[in-house]
């Protein structure tokens, strides 16, 4: 584990940056694929409960989630080229737009590619929804769970930080309840 | 000056910003149009039209243009420009990154203990109703196109949804095999068709 090259650290998560399209959620097949499956850097597991908290601590998701990879890879500076190499194509693809092309978005063409690129970029999004299921163990008892966070989120347009945070109220009840029983 | 305000205002996006980059916007807009006056209403819109087409996170992106066109509207030129980009884009990461390392360290110590497990098991079912709900709610109108007004785009739209599914599901095709397929089709696609 600790042989990982800070090299391969910031190229892999640049990678993902920039595949990374609509938002922070796309990055989750992303690292799927490249962190979980090829290189078996945390565990399935481990990869939900890291999704959990960077949901729950402010700031831009992808920060959130290379820095923590980063840093159980190999410290400070496996924190620091995760992250960096993870905002590094947007830095750099805004910058060339903001320079050269600032109209690019009237291109008949890049509105075409958008159309085609914005259903499947649902599709990935959609996907790690089993494959977390899975890993979160959703069985009958506790499949209430997510059912009613997402019905709160997009029927009633509750934030997903409230949800989060009544979450881990509840986790830290239920874990009163698990002591005492043991007791 | 400006650098500092730049400096200071994203920091605290970043420190206070709830909810991934779409809950960002709402308060990068509060800050940068209607507190700081550095752009117009209709200047930040394109930007966030421009962030979300864009590869990246939305937070970072934004953060990127709003620093470089404040510079630009000041009267700043354009390496200074640049500078004021990667001012912003810094400051929005500096406290998530902080803030995570942190909690890195803590949590190898602690994720054993009981009572941390017992949040954890009632946070990971919730994180599976979160990513649900985030495919659900991109399931709408501007991505998709009306079924009534729009048919065509809305037929070959749920088909590459589905498509892009079960080619990542069944197949293991890669996800970013499956948006460059997704791009080069819209664009040989909608440029034949000409809608």
């Amino acid at each position: 584990m600790e042989n990982v090259r800070l090299l391969k650290l910031f190229v892999t998560f640049f990678k993902i940056g920039l595949f990374t399209i609509g938002g922070g959620y796309a990055m989750i097949p992303l690292i799927e694929r490249d962190i979980v499956e090829r290189n078996s850097w945390i565990d399935k597991k481990g990869f939900v409960d890291l999704l959990a908290v960077a949901q729950a601590a402010p700031g831009v998701f992808a920060v959130n989630i290379s820095t923590f990879i980063g840093h159980n890879l190999r410290g400070l500076r496996g924190a620091v080229a995760a992250a960096v190499g993870c905002v590094a194509p947007s830095v750099m693809i805004i910058l060339a737009i903001a320079l050269f092309f600032n109209r690019f978005r009237e291109y008949e063409i890049v509105n075409n590619i958008f159309l085609g690129l914005r259903p499947a970029v649902v599709a990935l999004i959609a996907a790690p929804v089993f494959s977390v299921a899975k890993s979160a163990r959703i069985n009958r008892t506790n499949v209430w769970i997510p059912v009613l966070s997402a019905l709160l989120i997009v029927t009633f347009g509750v934030s997903p930080v409230y949800v989060i945070m009544v979450a881990i109220v509840g986790g830290v009840l239920w874990g009163h309840i698990q002591e005492r029983r043991g007791m | 000056m400006l650098y500092l305000e730049l400096f200071y205002t994203f920091f605290k996006i970043g420190l206070f910003g709830f909810g991934g980059g779409y809950g960002m916007l709402s308060m990068i807009q509060g800050e940068v149009v209607t507190r700081h006056g550095w752009m117009t209403m209709a200047e930040f819109t394109d930007i966030v039209a421009v962030s979300q087409m864009t590869p990246g996170p939305i937070g970072i992106n934004s953060a990127t243009y709003v620093g470089y066109t404040a510079v630009i509207n000041a009267g700043g030129c354009v390496p200074y420009a640049v500078a004021g980009s990667i001012i912003a884009s810094f400051a929005v990461m500096l406290p998530s990154f902080v803030l995570m390392l942190f909690v890195a360290r803590c949590f190898m110590r602690y994720s054993k203990h009981p009572r941390v497990e017992a949040v954890f098991e009632v946070l990971r079912p919730t994180v599976v109703g979160l990513i649900a709900s985030a495919a659900l709610l991109l399931m709408n109108s501007s991505n998709y196109g009306s079924p009534s007004a729009d048919t065509l785009q809305f037929a070959v739209s749920v088909a590459i949804t589905v498509a892009a599914f079960v080619a990542l599901k069944i197949y293991k095709v890669s996800p970013l095999l499956i948006l460059l397929a997704g791009g080069l089709f819209g664009a040989l696609f909608y440029g034949v068709v000409g809608c």
